[in-house]
């Protein structure tokens, strides 16, 4: 019988350390559905759930994984599901319940080329903007997207952590090559670890508000069983969780779920710089992406190109205010990812024409080469 | 001596979040004689209510669960079991009822049925089933009898509706009953034996919609009460298989099938879990 957190030295793929990212962070559901190149996920976590005192369940299709990862959040247990693409489509329906309904679960996309089944085997950032605005209706989400399989085994804590603070669906948007890629994982010492649970409700059960927000505009949770008799509906609600047909209403509740995100930007909002501070052409990356983009940033320098790397940690919220500045002061930018063209809508809605913002894309499949990206330099700056 | 109408209080106050009535079922509609036979059942059962839920799905039926004093969930349309396994598995220790209509288990919901069914997911399951839409306007369902007219089957519907006894049987459910409204008191005992049934139990509710259904197939409320009387026939002994709804030849009534099988967590315990941490579990429970 294995511990929760397995302290050692491994050589572990992006899949893998994110399952045991998972259990580090208290994870003890995980409700799944096969899927290339998720599918490793499920697989470690089905052994190693069991013996930490989880459940693994394979559900039918991904509309029960997920909704079965909500049903097992709300009973109070820290929850998660791993997809792809298609199955990614397929969960954002629920994902819509669990934000309306404000229901911490960590939910992971190993993005492949789409659209449709694509090419299943091969990797792609194709998914961002469905992250955003998958779902109907109007929301913030908070999108993480790794860099390597150490990261992926933090970044997973640091999802669920985000999830149980501000009570909402955490996405981790990594790729098939981070989640088949083999490199060194550390998993430190469980004692340094730090994990973060749902705000938990104090006071008499019978005059508790299931959705009366405290301090940082996130209500505390009540599990079920736990004697409070809190209905929780996806129909717009009032602070009871009781439904409410009004345009008040409405309002009401939108404020709550998108200003506890909107007001909490700088506790959310995770970037990593690269070279940046003299830099005058900013290349802005994300997952697999920003590793060509590392690679691309040295290699410009080295040929005089004073490039930088802003590498988005967490996509969404995108980091506005970020790029505004730097458009104040830069030459321009250069987003680079694997798809044709997404968080570069967002880089060039931000930089709002002070700086030009240019793309280096690809439809997936494949890694974008360095020299793409120092070629896309000389052309463009 | 007359009490003032404020004092007044019905047997299933307790259980109903009263500051949410009137509710939003129509007058004539039988969902409210299947709900308040649910709520007994669960009061007559003698589980700890602190720790029973409600899950319901969309529809008029999936209602339910807004109006019922206890923790309850209403989740999307189809998605009420696969939301329940993943509550019940999380903790076993919470009795999970599920309350919801034909269309919403049935059609957008039915595969997972049939899988909580197979995994035999200790759930009491009770479907409301109206033969239609009720909600959207009476669209024909998964249901609704073969040539009964709806909104979307005008001319009468063209295709066989479920059996659901059968459904419930070829899918391993451990328990399995139909009754009508009008049965109220077999009803209630139904759900209540459903309840205290570990494993998959099923509950089927034959109740009118004469908003919808009714009007469009010359069947008022009372018609239907006089077709639950008339028209069915109670027999426990009946095989899944004999279970097909045609109210001309006769449906059959009763308890079909009371086994005990190992549950889904069970199950999951003994397979998958090593013996050292079960007999921890064991331990520090009291
Ligand atoms: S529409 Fe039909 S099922 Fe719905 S509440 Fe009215 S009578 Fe009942």
């Amino acid at each position: 019988m294995r511990p929760a957190v397995l302290t050692g030295e491994y050589f572990m793929t992006g899949d893998v350390a994110c399952a045991e990212g998972a259990l580090a962070a208290g994870c003890r559901f995980f409700g799944g559905y096969p899927i290339t190149p998720a599918t490793e996920i499920a697989e470690h976590i089905s052994g190693r759930l069991p013996e930490v005192g989880g459940t693994f369940i394979q559900m039918e299709d991904e509309i029960a994984a997920i909704a079965s990862v909500i049903g097992a959040s709300c009973a109070g247990v820290k929850s998660m599901t791993a997809t792809s693409g298609p199955g990614f489509s397929l969960m954002m329906e629920n994902l819509g319940l669990a934000i309306c309904t404000e229901t911490p679960c960590v939910l992971v996309n190993v993005q492949r080329a789409g659209p449709s089944t694509g090419l299943p085997t091969q990797g792609a950032q194709g998914d961002m903007m469905q992250a955003r605005w998958g779902s109907h209706g109007h929301y913030e989400i908070i999108a993480l997207a790794p860099s390597s399989p150490q990261e992926i085994f933090y970044q997973t804590i640091d999802a669920f952590n985000l999830s149980e603070t501000y009570r909402v669906p955490v996405l981790i948007m990594t790729d098939e090559m981070i989640g088949h890629l083999s490199e060194r994982v550390v998993i430190p010492d469980a004692k340094t670890i730090q994990t973060v649970s749902r705000p938990s409700p104090k006071g008499r059960k019978d005059r508790f508000n299931p959705y009366e927000a405290g301090p940082n505009g996130v209500a505390p949770m009540a599990a079920a069983g736990e004697g409070y008799h809190i209905h929780v509906t996806g129909l717009t609600h009032d602070q009871r969780g009781y439904p409410v047909m009004t345009v008040e209403a409405q309002e009401w509740m939108m404020n709550q779920l998108v200003g506890k995100i909107r007001r909490n930007l700088d506790d959310i909002i995770r970037t990593e710089a690269y070279r940046l501070e003299d830099a005058d052409i900013v290349i802005v990356s994300y997952g697999v992406s920003a590793r060509t983009s590392l690679a691309a940033v040295d290699e410009a320098r080295d040929q005089g190109i004073r490039a930088g790397l802003l590498r988005l940690i967490t996509v969404w919220p995108f980091p506005e205010s970020q790029i505004r500045e730097l458009a104040k002061r830069v030459k321009g930018f250069l987003t680079v990812e694997l798809n044709l063209g997404q968080m570069h809508l967002e880089v060039e809605r931000c930089a709002a024409g002070r700086a030009p913002a240019f793309l280096v894309g690809h439809p997936g499949g494949t890694i974008i080469p360095p020299d793409d990206v120092i070629q896309a330099l000389k052309e463009h700056f | 001596m007359n009490q003032p109408n404020k004092q007044l209080r019905h047997p299933l106050d307790d259980l109903l979040r009263t500051d949410r009535i009137p509710h939003i079922w129509c007058p004539g509609c039988g969902i409210g004689t299947a709900f308040s036979a649910c709520l007994t059942a669960m009061k007559k059962s003698g589980i700890d209510l602190e720790k029973t839920v409600m899950i319901s799905g969309i529809g008029c039926s999936g209602r339910g669960a807004g109006y019922v004093n206890l923790d309850s969930y209403h989740t999307t349309h189809g998605r009420a079991i696969p939301f329940a396994t993943g509550m019940k598995l999380a903790n076993p220790e919470l009795n999970v009822v599920v309350f919801s209509g034909d269309g919403d288990l049935f059609a957008i919901g039915g595969n997972h049925f049939i899988h909580a069914a197979r995994r035999n997911v200790d759930l009491t399951v009770v479907c409301v089933n109206n033969f239609n839409y009720g909600m959207t306007g009476g669209q024909v369902a998964a249901t609704t009898p073969f040539m009964a007219r709806t909104t979307t089957t005008p001319a009468g519907n063209p295709d066989a509706p479920f059996n659901l006894p059968l459904l419930a049987y070829a899918s391993g459910a451990s328990y399995i009953a139909r009754w009508t409204i009008l049965h109220a008191r077999d009803l209630m005992e139904s759900i209540q034996e459903a309840i205290l049934n570990r494993g998959f139990s099923f509950v089927e509710v034959l109740s009118p919609c004469p908003v919808n259904y009714g009007r469009r197939n010359k069947e008022k409320a009372m018609d239907s009460m006089r077709i639950y009387q008339e028209r069915t026939l109670i027999r426990n002994d009946a095989r899944p298989w004999e279970l097909d709804i045609d109210f001309d030849k006769g449906v059959i009534l009763g308890k079909f099938i009371e086994t005990e099988r190992p549950t889904c967590t069970d199950r999951y315990d003994t397979v998958c879990r090593p013996k050292e941490l079960l007999e921890e579990m064991k331990g520090s429970k009291p």
